[in-house]
């Protein structure tokens, strides 16, 4: 057992639900217990979808639980098929229904239903989310793909994107549109969007555009394995990564590499003067694994921030990252627990946050800018605007989301030349974080303010960025009114530095002396 | 208003029994009003993933404020009998304890999971009871979806509590249900006025104030979902005082009469304490009847608040229901309800969300009430609807809230009048 409070992953058979939430003309029929319902809402309101996921729930309850729970699920069966008329139908078992083993698979079977039935095994105590979307998608691939000749033209597969994904929508657009500037069209996009239909055909493309690992790398294998499709293995996400993707389709399509950077724009916006102060941000990156290396080499190759830290919650991925991690000369951060992942970003005194809805939560409680990159998210990470992670597009909507919590180049300036100013003492924090102004305080003392954002959160200040984070280091009282002349937003740095520092020397105590003895030498 | 007494209403209709698919909430999802009001109580739901899950998403934001909420996620090594489950409580449980130690209550929580491997989580909250006395209680019920849906969670919670309360031969008024502590504070003030003393909630806010119970208590309810809480009161010899329940100017007067009538207070009292607050309430309700007004409305069963708020909605605000779904219909304590609600809809316990869904289209009311699973859904094919869950967590029993409870409904229509200018749009394009 595991105490848990907030999961950064549903259990698998909401990845299934996600899979055939994504597709069309394909019914769910999910043994499981009154409730397990909730995660409809999951897709008509974050993701605000305007139907209802293909899913019939079988709904046992106790008093059913004598024997004929058997034939509850046939008749969901027959009820979802009659009702819905699929092209083809997935059924498996929620967590309850795996313990009181009716076998949906073969109850499934021997119905004679009319149409492919894909039975699914998605062990819940094992197991999460992830799993269920990749080894969902991997069965319907398996029991629906046939061998096709090959389109005249050359075409590919999208595979990956399903319903409640971190911006899959926008994605498909960038890279279909990517594609089309190489002179490729898209044969099927799966699981978002297609049929059951449409997967049979899958096997007409030359190659497979891998666009998420966490939900089809299983399907993708398969498919270069019975139908010999080579797949992409970058992940478009980042100018980088985005000339490498195109490279990669030139060298499995033979075609040139032509791409239309006419509206790309990070790379100038990452020049322009202004954004000279992002340089050696500390940022801690952390989310699903594919968005976080993706992450991480925007921040340090395109942003030119420094990466303090990474991770991911999902350990499918945890091979990847910990090399990545290695190559980043940081500490790879593999853990479901946000606890953990508090306790690593207080630690850090990162300067900025890069995660998930999560990360956004902590982030507000320590007073840290972040910006969300990754799933889990909430419903305003499912905008209405266009607004892809993947492509050019995609940068210029990254660079966009990532500069805006932080105080501008600009902003910065002026809050440093008036920081003993009225107006721009530290309280008062940035101009456009939408928290109310906070008149300096006439005690000496106040709560931080940044973190008592206009948000959710009670107004309890974790005093984690203030505290002293070695114990055996006295400051001094003069060092310490001096670390309070700095601007609030480096302030955890530069006691970081100091700390670091006064050990190297062999310090007991930190003095004015020490505190610029530290800027000096880290002074960059 | 309430002058001359109805007819029978329909206390004589014959109640649509179904069984199939339900588009509702397990009882685990109680948690989420409950630990706000149990100031000192802790609940660890025993259960899967897929618990937590549910509770983050029904949660929202709340899952980042410490609530005092958890879930011990079983694992294969509990499944398989690898490792003794009960003993992996036991040290969840003291681990948590002591991390905790402004915990006085602690519930565990059974789950559809906890209850299939038949954990004994009666025996695991005696056992730590006697480990944690005397600073902590625990106490245990289920949530699972197996056994309860939504509202019932808290059924199953404070009826769990009520054997363990102390006894009493104090004349005492027991308010039974979880309130808002402003709508708490109303109740209380609303019936001291009246003369009425020692009134007691259950749940307190805090263990310390937990109420006592014996043969001279009386109780009231102020949910309609309380039927083993009820149950296990009656078992303790305290009597229950049958009232419609506190919905509106109407529902709230009426209940207040019944106790005050137990409680002997004079007629001009109950008048002169009720008179400006119902006079308020009247007024607000006023308001939001210009645009509920001769509309019909049709409830997905959810919570039980169904029938008294149809009840509220026809009687007060002038609206037809066409048909009122509820999970669960207990008769005894409904009778006042049903007898005030004016005959003609469909009512409906259980579901099959299918052939009710077929209904509802058919019905086409002015205004569904379901379902975040639905409404949206809903919306999409061009009906008005009004979300259920909204009616537990916002304020909305007694005079002061009345306003409030009628603008819920109205709110949806007139957000629809205000972009109806878009409308004709959207609909082309479907």
């Amino acid at each position: 057992m595991k105490l848990t409070l907030w999961t950064y992953e549903g259990p698998p058979h909401v990845g299934a639900m996600r899979v055939a939430t994504g597709m069309k003309g394909l019914h769910y029929v999910l043994h499981a217990p009154q409730g397990d319902t909730y995660a409809d809402l999951l897709f008509t309101m974050i993701e605000r979808r305007d139907h209802r996921p293909p899913v019939t729930y079988t709904t046992f309850q106790a008093r059913d639980l004598g024997g004929d729970t058997a034939t509850l699920f046939k008749t969901a069966c027959q009820d979802a098929v009659t009702r819905f008329a699929p092209e083809a139908l997935i059924v498996g078992a929620s967590c309850t229904a795996e313990l009181i083993q009716d076998d949906p698979a073969g109850l499934a079977e021997s119905m004679d239903l009319g149409i492919p039935v894909i039975p699914l095994d998605l062990p819940s105590y094992q197991r999460k989310e992830g799993f269920g979307t990749d080894e969902t998608f991997l069965q319907i691939v398996r029991h629906l793909a046939k061998p096709t000749p090959r389109t005249a033209h050359i075409t590919a597969n999208l595979i990956g994107p399903t319903a409640l994904g971190f911006r899959h929508r926008d994605d498909i657009v960038e890279i279909t549109r990517l594609l089309a500037d190489m002179g490729i069209a898209v044969n099927v996009c799966a699981p978002m969007g297609a049929r059951p239909s449409d997967i049979a055909r899958m096997g007409a493309a030359h190659f497979n555009v891998l666009m998420y690992p966490e939900h089809a790398e299983s399907a993708a294998r398969w498919l270069e394995a019975n139908f010999k499709q080579p797949y992409t293995k970058s992940v478009p996400i980042g100018v980088g990564a985005t000339h490498d993707f195109l490279a990669e389709v030139a060298q499995i399509t033979g075609l040139p590499v032509t791409a239309d950077t006419s509206r790309l724009r990070l790379p100038w916006w990452t020049r322009s003067v202004d954004s000279t102060y992002l340089t050696g941000k500390r940022v801690f990156i952390f989310g699903d694994g594919t968005h976080v290396a993706a992450a991480a080499r925007i921040a340090r190759d395109e942003m030119g921030f420094e990466v303090a830290g990474l991770g991911c919650f999902n350990r499918e991925m945890a091979r990847p990252i910990r090399a990545l991690a290695k190559d980043y000369g940081v500490e790879a951060l593999i853990t479901d627990d946000y606890l953990e992942v508090e306790a690593a970003i207080a630690a850090l005194h990162p300067e900025m946050i890069l995660g998930t809805q999560m990360e956004r939560h902590i982030g507000k409680r320590l007073g840290i800018p972040c910006a969300v990159i990754s799933a889990p998210v909430h419903v305003q990470d499912f905008p209405a605007r266009y607004s892809p992670q993947m492509g050019w597009e995609g940068a210029n909507v990254i660079f966009d989301t990532w500069v805006h919590p932080l105080v501008m180049g600009l902003e910065e300036h002026l809050l440093h030349m008036f920081r003993d100013d009225f107006e721009f003492h530290d309280e008062a924090g940035a101009s456009h974080h939408g928290g109310q102004h906070i008149a300096r305080p006439v005690a000496a003392e106040a709560a931080p303010a940044a973190a008592i954002d206009a948000g959710s959160m009670p107004a309890e200040i974790a005093p984690v960025v203030e505290e002293a984070t070695s114990s055996n280091l006295i400051w001094l009282s003069d060092a310490e009114n001096e670390l309070r002349k700095i601007p609030f937003f480096v302030r955890g740095k530069a006691r970081r530095n100091t700390e670091k520092f006064a050990q190297g020397k062999g310090l007991t105590s930190i003095s004015v002396e020490t505190l610029y003895e530290a800027k000096a030498h880290y002074a960059r | 208003m309430t002058g001359a007494l109805p007819s029978l209403g329909c206390s004589n209709t014959s109640v649509l029994k179904e069984r199939g698919q339900r588009e509702v909430f397990c009882g685990l999802t109680g948690i989420i009003w409950l630990h706000r009001k149990m100031q000192d109580a802790f609940f660890l739901v025993v259960g899967s993933r897929t618990c937590a899950h549910l509770l983050q998403s029904a949660a929202g934001v709340m899952i980042f404020a410490e609530p005092r909420f958890g879930t011990a996620i079983l694992e294969e090594k509990d499944l398989a009998g690898l490792v003794d489950a009960q003993t992996e409580l036991d040290r969840e449980v003291s681990r948590l304890l002591s991390r905790r130690p402004d915990i006085r209550q602690l519930f565990l929580v059974g789950s559809c999971p906890s209850e299939v491997i038949k954990l004994d989580l009666h025996r695991a909250a005696e056992r730590m009871s006697a480990a944690h006395a005397p600073h902590v209680r625990v106490l245990n019920y289920s949530g699972s979806g197996i056994e309860t849906t939504f509202t019932q969670g808290e059924d199953a919670c404070l009826a769990a509590m009520v054997p363990a309360l102390a006894q009493t031969d104090a004349r005492e008024l027991l308010l039974v249900g979880a309130l808002p502590d402003v709508v708490e504070d109303q109740a209380l003030a609303l019936l001291a006025a009246m003369g009425i003393k020692n009134v007691r909630c259950l749940p307190a806010r805090r263990s310390a104030d937990a109420p006592q119970v014996g043969e001279n208590t009386v109780f009231a309810l102020v949910q309609p979902f309380l039927g083993d809480t009820h149950a296990a009161l009656l078992r303790r010899g305290a009597r229950h005082i049958p009232a419609p329940f506190p919905f509106g100017a109407e529902g709230t007067t009426l209940w207040l009469q019944a106790i005050a009538t137990e409680f002997g207070v004079p007629q001009a009292v109950f008048d002169a304490v009720t008179a400006a607050p119902r006079a308020r309430a009247e007024k607000a309700i006023a308001a939001a009847r210009q645009t509920l007004d001769a509309k019909s409305i049709f409830f997905f069963p959810d919570s039980q608040l169904e029938i008294p708020l149809a009840r509220f909605l026809t009687r007060e605000c002038g609206m037809t229901a066409l048909e009122v779904g509820t999970p669960f219909l207990h008769r005894d304590l409904l009778a006042p309800e049903l007898a005030l609600l004016a005959e003609g809809p469909v009512i409906s316990e259980g579901q099959d969300v299918d052939k009710q869904l077929a209904r509802a289209r058919t019905a086409r009311a002015d205004l569904t009430v379901c379902g975040l699973g639905l409404a949206n859904p809903l919306e999409a094919e061009g009906m008005a609807t009004k979300w259920a869950i909204e009616l537990v967590f916002t304020p909305v029993h007694f005079y002061e809230q009345a306003g409030d409870l009628a603008a819920l409904f109205a709110r949806p229509l007139r957000r629809r009048a205000l972009l109806a200018p878009l409308a004709p749009r959207m609909e082309a394009a479907e």
